[in-house]
This record gives structure tokens, C-alpha cells and sequence, in this order.
């Protein structure tokens, strides 16, 4: 009668291999030629940036009033050098320091504060998301350009002040999207399954809600680290970012403007780091959005 | 549909609201004493004292804020501190040019984008799609104001086809875009200004027609024999109200993020105005620019909504 053991029913299955998710996510990617290049390039930015001191054949803030506006290739200036006779190379080996910093730091901080608050809101709901997002709200009312400057206007240039500007500008929208992918995951099945089985709050978000909200939030912040590049070499454009002769992108191309007519490729050369940077950090998050499985 | 422009328009006030907190928190958090820049080095603190009693600037931060918006309901932005004149008039003399680029670079580039996003979502994986794939990529990762740098290089260094910088002789009072003189002032920044939109457009483009091209009522319609251009007004159809939302978001974002790209060709807008107030560190004239830059942003997002609304009645319901 009751003798017909649960086993008898239901038979080991024979042991699959299954992939795990980041090994399935590693295989997409394996395949995915442009994002691999795109990533070897970073890479190799990151590590110039890292080694600048050992790379760079001169020392980047020694000025030359002899050597002004030398043209590409000229006198052993592999790159030439700037309005004060700066070697263009090292500049640029150590302004991709303050630039990739700036790329990384703010994303960093705004993806942590930003993520804590969405999953907040997201995961009590209510008041509490009411009070975050309806603040949030005020932020998404100035466009992100106008932010960035409003607040560094207001501050002043350096780099904790445009660490603090970019970061101010960045949670907001990682706060909506962890706020969105919160309030799905809290609808789930198992989280009633653990809220039954006794978890406390704190412990299903832990355990249960951040392991999900993690892969939007992190292609969403990978998106953001180029719109970071790009609004901090603007703010050093406008002078607002660390101060001279502190090598940096943006503010190499500002103080360059004025050689254009003299120098015209070697004006533009910190222009064209940026836009590699920040092309290889865009297609490695669409690339990374693909392989995840992220949509949106 | 009246109820719905009713109801948008409420929940527009709160927003309203946080902007001008964020605007007047702009100079709390501006380091340095407002009242040491307008005061001889000589002046006693008692003269301070005096100053600050007279500009409100004893009271608390609440009652001081009261003050501010009192005064700027009425239109009076404060002066201007590099050159005393009222900060009103020179944001809204500004806020014209930069309309005048702003409106036909979003324009220029909504049109063009949904001619490519279609075309790239309809070629999916093709060589063109790939092209149209890079031009997109290429529009996102370009800082505006270099490649404001660069089209000056080549335009105006090298072949001295156009004006480097300024807004031309007739300036804004007389602007027309039909009048070559004044246009061709307006050709590189509105260049500049078209291509990141036009980037992040075309991707929404692209992402929202493949989306709807996999829908099954494009099967439907194929099936029943619908030639292919009919299938893509279809298509067409179906992402226009996004399209309007983009319109209104980048037109907004031009508006407010031209600051750069004025700053390199000196066009006489709010951006430029923008970068002289950081320059001289002149906070009234910062404040009252971002007021109403982020006030037209605000408006522009009620007004888009607002449409959106009219052309697909679905938005109304939820």
C-alpha cells in the first residue's frame, strides 16, 4: 500500500552537467570577438595609466619654452608636446590616471549608494519608496550636463569636488534601476517562500534580492562608467576639474584650444583618448548586456 | 484627457519645487562669503552685519529660501555679480540662441535617426546595420566639445570654409537661418550638438522597431499579403510615441547640456553664459541660469507627456 518508497517514484536523475550562471555568461562572451578586443583594450589603457611612471619618457609636468608646439614625431616628442613645451605622451600616460578615475570612482560610489537606496525603496515599498523616488525625481528634472555643472559650478574645481559633483549625478538613475528591478524580484514567489519560512527582512534582501538585482544594476553601471569619462573631461574642459598642471584629458584639450592653428593634430590628440576610452568602455557594456541577458 | 493634462500637471508642481530647492541650495554649498565679495577689504564686521541683514542673509535657511522664490516668481533673478546687470534679462536674451541651435540640432537629428534606426532594426545584421551600428556607437562615445574642436580644425583652420567662433554680425536680434551670413555661424554647432542624440537616438530607434518587428501582428500582416512598406508604417506607427518622448528628452538635454559646445564656438547662449558665471564665479548669474534651464526641461518633459498621451490613448489609462 504505503510501501511504494518517494525513490521508487522518482529515480536519481542521471548528474547533468549545468552550467552556473557567470560560467554561461563567460561562454556567451568566449565568442563575442569585438567585446574581447574592446576589454584588451581597457585593459591595456588601465595598465598604461597604472605604469605611467615606468612609461612615460619624460617627466609630464616639465615645461620647455623651447620646445613649444612640437609637431608628432618631432625631436623624439613621440607625440609631440603642448603650449608649454610639455611632452605629449607622459601627459597623456599620466592623464588617463585622472581620467579613468574619474570613469570609475564616481560609477563606483553612485552604483553603491544608489543601489542601497533603489533596493530600498524597491523592496519596502510605500512610504519609503515614495519619499527616495519622488526625490529622485527632482534630480531626473535637470539634465545630467546641467547637473554636473551646477553643482561643480557651485563647488569648484579639484578632483574631490568633481568626485563628489559626478557621483551626486550618477545615483539617481542606478537608484531607478535597482528601484525597478527590486520591485519585481519582491512579487517572486520565494521571497514569500523565505518571508514564510521565517527570514527577516534583512536577510532576504541579502540573500535573495541582491544576487538578482545585481546583473541590471551592473550592465546599467557599466553603461554609465563613458557618460562619466565624458562628463568629467568636460567639466576639466571648463575648468572645473583638478587644477593645472595636473595632467588630465579634458583639461589638456581645453588649454590646447588655443593651438589649433599652430598644432592642429597634436590640439586634438587628448580628444582622441577620450573618445577610444569611452567607445571601448561602451561596446564592453553592450557586450556585457548581451551576454547577461540584461534587457533594457 | 482633460483629467489626465490635470493630473500630470499636479504632479509637476512638487518637481517645480525641488528644482528651486536645488537651485538655492546651489549657493549655500558655493564655498566662500557671499558678503565678503560685495564688501571693501576695510569694511568693519559690523558693516557685514549690516550687508547681511539687508540681503536677509541672517535668517534661517527656510525663511532665506522664502525670500529667494518670493523674488523670482516676480522675475527678479538677482544681479549679476561680474557686471551688475540684472541676471533676468541676460538669461533670457541667452536662452533665445540657444534655442535657436538646440531646436534644429534635436530636429536634425530625430529626423535622421528614425531613418536609420528603421533601416538598421529592418537590415538587423547586415553590413549597413553595422555601419549605422558604429555611427551610433560613435555619436555616444564622442565628447561634443572635441569634436567641436575638430570640426573647427577642419573647417575653419584648414579649408576656411567657415567662422571659427561667434554668432555673426546681425547677432541675436535679427538671426535667420535662411540668411547664409547668420547660418553659416550656427553650421558647426549645430553639428556638434546633433551627433550625440543622433547616437543615442538611432539605438532607441533600432531597439524599439526590431522589437516590434518580432511581435506576432507583423506576422499577421505579412501573412495577409501587406507589402513590406506598409509593414514598416505600421512598425512606424507603433514607435511613435516613443520617438515623441526621445524628441522631448534630447530637446531638453541640448537645451540644458549645450554649455560645452557653446564654450568652444563662443555662441552667445546660456551655456556660453554658463561657463562665464563659472569663470568669474559668479553665483546669481550660475543660479538663474540653471533655474531656467531646468524649469524649460521640467516644462518640455509635461509637454511631450502631454502629447504622448494625445497620440497613443493607452498612456492615460495606467
Amino acid at each position: 500500500m504505503s510501501d511504494i518508497s518517494a525513490p521508487a517514484l522518482f529515480p536519481a536523475a542521471a548528474p547533468v552537467h549545468v552550467r552556473g550562471y557567470w560560467a554561461s555568461v563567460w561562454n556567451r562572451l568566449r565568442y563575442d570577438y569585438v567585446t574581447l578586443f574592446c576589454l584588451a583594450v581597457i585593459i591595456l589603457i588601465v595598465l598604461s595609466a597604472v605604469f605611467a611612471p615606468m612609461l612615460a619618457p619624460m617627466d609630464p609636468d616639465r615645461s620647455s619654452m623651447a620646445n613649444r608646439l612640437r609637431a608628432i614625431g618631432d625631436r623624439g616628442y613621440i607625440l609631440g608636446t603642448d603650449e608649454q613645451g610639455r611632452d605629449m605622451l607622459s601627459r597623456l600616460l599620466y592623464g588617463g590616471r585622472v581620467s579613468l578615475a574619474m570613469g570609475i570612482l564616481p560609477v563606483m560610489f553612485a552604483t553603491v549608494i544608489g543601489g542601497m537606496f533603489g533596493v530600498i525603496a524597491g523592496f519596502f515599498g510605500g512610504k519609503v519608496n515614495m519619499l527616495i523616488m519622488r526625490t529622485m525625481d527632482v534630480f531626473f528634472a535637470f539634465p545630467s550636463v546641467l547637473l554636473a555643472v551646477a553643482i561643480s559650478g557651485s563647488l569648484g574645481g579639484g578632483f574631490t569636488n568633481q568626485l563628489i559633483t559626478l557621483t551626486v549625478v550618477l545615483v539617481p538613475p542606478l537608484c531607478r534601476v535597482a528601484e525597478t528591478a527590486t520591485s519585481q524580484i519582491r512579487s517572486m514567489d520565494f521571497v514569500d517562500a523565505g518571508r514564510a519560512s521565517g527570514a527577516s527582512s534583512i536577510s532576504i534582501i541579502v540573500h535573495h534580492v541582491l544576487i538578482n538585482v545585481m546583473s541590471p544594476v551592473l550592465v546599467y553601471a557599466s553603461t554609465l562608467v563613458s557618460v562619466s569619462i565624458i562628463l568629467a573631461s568636460g567639466l576639466s574642459f571648463l575648468g572645473l576639474g583638478v587644477s593645472p598642471p595636473t595632467a588630465d584629458w579634458g583639461l589638456m584639450l581645453s588649454t590646447l584650444r588655443q593651438s589649433i592653428y599652430v598644432q592642429p593634430l597634436v590640439s586634438a590628440i587628448p580628444g582622441i583618448a577620450i573618445l577610444i576610452t569611452s567607445i571601448a568602455f561602451n561596446l564592453v557594456s553592450d557586450g556585457l548586456r548581451q551576454a547577461m541577458d540584461v534587457k533594457g | 484627457m482633460w483629467l489626465y493634462a490635470l493630473r500630470r500637471l499636479l504632479l509637476t508642481l512638487p518637481i517645480l519645487f525641488g528644482v528651486t530647492v536645488i537651485c538655492f541650495a546651489l549657493v549655500q554649498i558655493a564655498p566662500g562669503d557671499p558678503i565678503q565679495n560685495l564688501l571693501s577689504p576695510t569694511a568693519s564686521q559690523a558693516d557685514a552685519d549690516r550687508l547681511r541683514a539687508a540681503y536677509g542673509l541672517d535668517q534661517p535657511l527656510p525663511i532665506q529660501y522664502f525670500i529667494w522664490i518670493g523674488r523670482v516668481l516676480t522675475g527678479e533673478f538677482g544681479m549679476s555679480i561680474a557686471n551688475n546687470s540684472p541676471v533676468a534679462g541676460e538669461v533670457f536674451r541667452a536662452f533665445g540662441n540657444t534655442i535657436v541651435i538646440a531646436l534644429i540640432s534635436v530636429a536634425l537629428a530625430f529626423v535622421l535617426s528614425m531613418i536609420l534606426g528603421v533601416v538598421a532594426a529592418y537590415r538587423s545584421g547586415s553590413l549597413i546595420d553595422k555601419v549605422i551600428t558604429a555611427i551610433a556607437v560613435f555619436g555616444i562615445s564622442v565628447p561634443p566639445f572635441w569634436l567641436g574642436v575638430v570640426l573647427v580644425i577642419f573647417f575653419a583652420v584648414n579649408m576656411f570654409w567657415l567662422p571659427a567662433t561667434g554668432m555673426g554680425a546681425s547677432g541675436s536680434e535679427s538671426f535667420s537661418y535662411f540668411d547664409w551670413n547668420d547660418l553659416k555661424f550656427a553650421i558647426m554647432p549645430i553639428i556638434a550638438l546633433t551627433l550625440p542624440p543622433l547616437g543615442i537616438m538611432t539605438r532607441t530607434t533600432r531597439a524599439a522597431v526590431s522589437e516590434i518587428l518580432s511581435q506576432d501582428f507583423i506576422q499577421t500582416l505579412r501573412a495577409k499579403g501587406l507589402s513590406e512598406m506598409s509593414i514598416m508604417l505600421h512598425a512606424v506607427r507603433n514607435v511613435m510615441p516613443a520617438a515623441v518622448a526621445m524628441f522631448g528628452l534630447q530637446l531638453g538635454y541640448l537645451i540644458g547640456g549645450s554649455v560645452l559646445v557653446e564654450t568652444v564656438f563662443t555662441w552667445p547662449g546660456t551655456g556660453f553664459l554658463l561657463n562665464k558665471a563659472i569663470l568669474t564665479r559668479d553665483i546669481p548669474l550660475l543660479q538663474g541660469t540653471i533655474l531656467v534651464l531646468a524649469t524649460a526641461f521640467v516644462l518640455i518633459n509635461l509637454l511631450v507627456d502631454l502629447i504622448q498621451s494625445i497620440i497613443d490613448p493607452r498612456i492615460k489609462r495606467s
